[in-house]
């Protein structure tokens, strides 16, 4: 008797362990890909933008590396070795007390002040900070204003003007309470090519 | 600090109250109830499997049997979760051609997936391809928060079951509970709520990684996969893994301040409405809520400790010129900030989550110890699906133990007494958490193969050796993640703390359980220590907090405290 029903126990076992990792692990997410990409494609597809010319030139969820002059600049990457790579996400992981955390900041500090010379101080800290997944896509409204005087310089416009920018795009918090009011890189900066032309 | 912040919070906090007594009513109709709920759908369904996998669901189990079927299914689970690694390479839906994982890893991730650890030592976007994922590690996203749920009605039942009952000294069926938790529960709410992800920017595809060139002119790889499947699950089950190594915080996992704020409240879902199932079955709603009550203190305690603490600048970074307003902003996004950063890491520390939306690493101080004294208490603050109410309820019957111990009389927990052997399954469930962190933390402290693994010099090096021992004992899964924990040494010791801390423990709760079941229902007298009331959370509350502080706090006072004082006065390593 009781090595019957330990028999059965193992067979039930079994069954179900097949069962469930066909209905969980193959099934339901071939169903939601199929739902998810019927409703809402875009999304489910990583959210991707074209840009002036209809090429496509990146996801506005994931941040990218811009170093022209004449483009706002996202926060510092940790995502793969260089930064920026969205297939190796991640964070600094450097504590409190970390001196390579420090030399890190300050060498951030003095390319910063080297490429914004007429840029007010304090430096917003989000702008010499690693991102937790390294890819980041928004900027808090000060960090955005903070590089304003470099872009008008670099594209020849007044400062207002690519102030505007930054304002219209701005993104408030959900429901008046959740997150934090920020604007989007990659969109402020297509904003700015589709106002001032393409930068050179 | 700023009110948006702190409206947040409270407003996070009520949406929990508010939702706990419906669903503390539907959880108990599912596994309590007579007439279960959508018996068109899901009975239908409920009965298709039982039928197809031999399961006699009016056949009760005692308390070995149970952990017997629980056992050997885990068992199954981390051999198919370890083979499908090692042969991922042979295996189709792996477009970016990963190699088979290797065995220490493999091992490592199959005991973290089935105990509901969901510890992480590999990046999942350079590791594991699409099957992996999603019939690996999604699958068993779904069974190991459905196996911890079945163990809390287990003990539930044995502690609130009359024994003059038919069903004497049986705690139900394991097969028949994580079958109802499956479909009842977790599958529908997962088929919605990936849905809503994916609308708010979630992928979900199996396609290729995409190249792409950027703006400026520069290639970019753009990780893909059927994350909002998986996503969804990893919350609501409490398991905590990330589809990419930068989990929550990833913006394909959690893009907007909306996910961030659904994501934590799906974390408390189950174990806040478990609190009030709990009062059902046992006839007093109030002994559900005397548990919500203490949990609540808990939290709302270390969400403001680490809100503040983050809030405050970074010291290391003290001097330098910069607008230090944003808080503490290495390590985590701007979308979220300090608030919604450090809610949703008290959140998936209280809960045996684990899934992280910032890098606890950078956190200040005071910031990370937060985290680290939510494991160390066992997360009991809501805690797990499942494994929050049973270790909860181990602390009642331990407070109840000191308020007996107090007047001299027999405690007794819900008209039933407690007596020595129930004390000593208590006192082992308490202390084998401690045994498995202290060793393997001290262990690793010690040998080169282990302290080789820290990336951070001073206090901090320890804190993230202790984390880790922590996270591993106590399923949480969350990390200091600098530590380099993908070596033999890191992924064979912290896989076989997963293990003793899992299975270990759920030894003594469902033995509680059987051995309470079995007990005579006495009347309460004038000596009785009564359970639904205000004094007892506070004697609950103490009890958690005592037993955690006595156990860890030296450790904990050579790690981030010591810490905080070497940071303050501007030590660096």
């Amino acid at each position: 008797m009781k090595n019957i029903s330990l028999k059965k126990e193992l067979i039930t076992a079994l069954l179900f362990t097949v069962f469930s990792m066909v209905v969980l692990g193959i099934v339901y997410p071939f169903f939601m890909n199929a739902v998810s990409g019927l409703l809402f494609h875009s999304q489910a597809h990583g959210s991707f933008i074209a840009g002036e010319n209809g090429r496509i030139v990146g996801s506005t969820l994931i941040a990218q590396r811009f170093v022209n002059p004449a483009y706002f600049q996202p926060r510092p990457s940790t995502a793969g070795d260089d930064g920026y790579n969205a297939s190796s996400s991640g964070g600094s992981n450097l504590g409190p007390t970390s001196e390579k955390l420090r030399k890190r900041v300050a060498a951030e500090i003095e390319r910063l002040r080297k490429e914004n010379p007429d840029a007010p101080f304090p430096i917003p800290v989000e702008l010499v900070t690693a991102s937790a997944s390294g890819l980041d896509p928004h900027l808090t409204i000060p960090g955005a204003l903070w590089q304003v005087p470099r872009i008008a310089k670099a594209r020849r416009v007044t400062q207002d003007r690519v102030k505007d920018v930054v304002c219209v795009n701005e993104e408030n918090r959900t429901l008046f309470v959740l997150g934090e009011p920020r604007v989007n890189v990659l969109l402020l900066n297509i904003a700015l090519d589709r106002q001032f032309g393409k930068a050179r | 600090m700023n009110v948006y912040g702190w409206a947040q919070i409270f407003l996070y906090f009520l949406v929990i109250l508010a939702l706990t007594r419906p669903m503390g009513n539907y959880l108990y109709r599912v596994f309590e109830g007579e007439r279960k709920p959508f018996p068109g759908i899901f009975g239908a369904a409920e009965y298709f499997v039982y039928r197809a996998l031999m399961v006699d669901k009016n056949k009760e189990q005692t308390w070995k049997e149970y952990a017997f079927s629980l056992f050997i299914f885990s068992f199954f689970g981390i051999l198919a979760l370890y083979a499908l690694q090692r042969l991922q390479f042979f295996l189709p839906f792996n477009p970016q051609t990963l190699e088979g994982v290797t065995p220490e890893l493999a091992f490592n991730t199959a005991v973290s997936f089935v105990t509901n650890t969901n510890w992480q030592a590999y990046p999942g976007e350079s590791t594991m391809g699409y099957l992996v994922q999603m019939a690996g590690l999604a699958w068993q996203n779904f069974l190991s928060a459905g196996a911890g749920i079945a163990v809390a009605f287990a003990l539930a039942r044995g502690l609130t079951r009359k024994a003059n009952q038919a069903k004497t000294a049986t705690i139900g069926n394991f097969w028949v509970d994580i079958t109802r938790c499956t479909i009842y529960v977790l599958l529908p709410l997962s088929l919605l709520g990936a849905l809503f992800l994916v609308s708010q920017g979630v992928i979900q595809n199996i396609n290729p990684y995409r190249e792409i060139v950027t703006l400026e002119g520069t290639r970019q790889s753009v990780a893909m996969g059927p994350v909002a499947s998986q996503e969804i699950i990893k919350e609501l089950g409490t398991n905590g893994g990330g589809f990419f190594n930068a989990n929550s915080s990833h913006p394909f996992e959690n893009p907007t301040p909306l996910t961030n704020f659904i994501e934590m409240v799906l974390i408390f879902l189950i174990p806040a409405g478990l609190t009030y199932t709990y009062g059902r079955m046992s006839g007093n709603r109030r002994q559900g809520w005397v548990l919500f009550c203490a949990m609540a203190i808990l939290f709302m305690t270390g969400t403001a400790a680490c809100y503040q603490a983050e809030s405050h600048p970074n010291p290391i970074l003290a001097g330098l010129p910069l607008d230090h307003s944003q808080g503490n902003m290495e390590g985590k996004e701007v979308r979220f900030g300090t608030s919604g950063s450090a809610l949703f890491t008290v959140i998936t520390t209280a809960a045996s989550c684990g899934a992280v939306n910032s890098m606890h690493d950078s956190y200040t101080p005071m910031g990370g110890l937060v985290p680290l004294v939510n494991i160390m208490l066992g997360e009991v603050v809501f805690g797990g699906t499942g494994a929050g109410l049973y270790g909860m309820l181990i602390y009642a019957i331990l407070a109840v133990f000191i308020a007996g111990l107090m007047v001299g009389r027999t405690p007794e927990y819900l008209g039933k007494k407690i007596e020595i052997r129930e004390m000593q399954y208590a006192m082992a469930y308490i202390l084998i958490f401690p045994v498995i962190v202290l060793i393997t933390a001290a262990w690793s402290a010690a040998a080169p193969y282990g302290a080789g693994s820290v990336s951070n010099g001073g206090p901090h090096g320890l804190s993230q050796i202790l984390y880790a021992a922590s996270s591993a004992g106590g399923n949480n899964g969350s990390a200091f993640a600098g530590l380099n924990a993908n070596t033999p040494w890191w992924n064979i010791m912290l896989g076989i703390a997963m293990l003793a801390g899992r299975f270990l423990m759920i030894v003594p709760v469902l033995a509680i359980g059987g051995s309470m079941a079995a007990k005579k229902d006495i009347p309460p007298g004038p000596g009785t220590f009564p359970t639904d009331g205000f004094l007892f959370v506070i004697l609950l509350t103490g009890a958690v907090i005592i037993i955690g502080a006595l156990t860890f706090f030296p450790a904990l006072s050579i790690g981030p405290i010591v810490e905080h004082f070497m940071a303050q006065a501007g030590r660096r390593f």
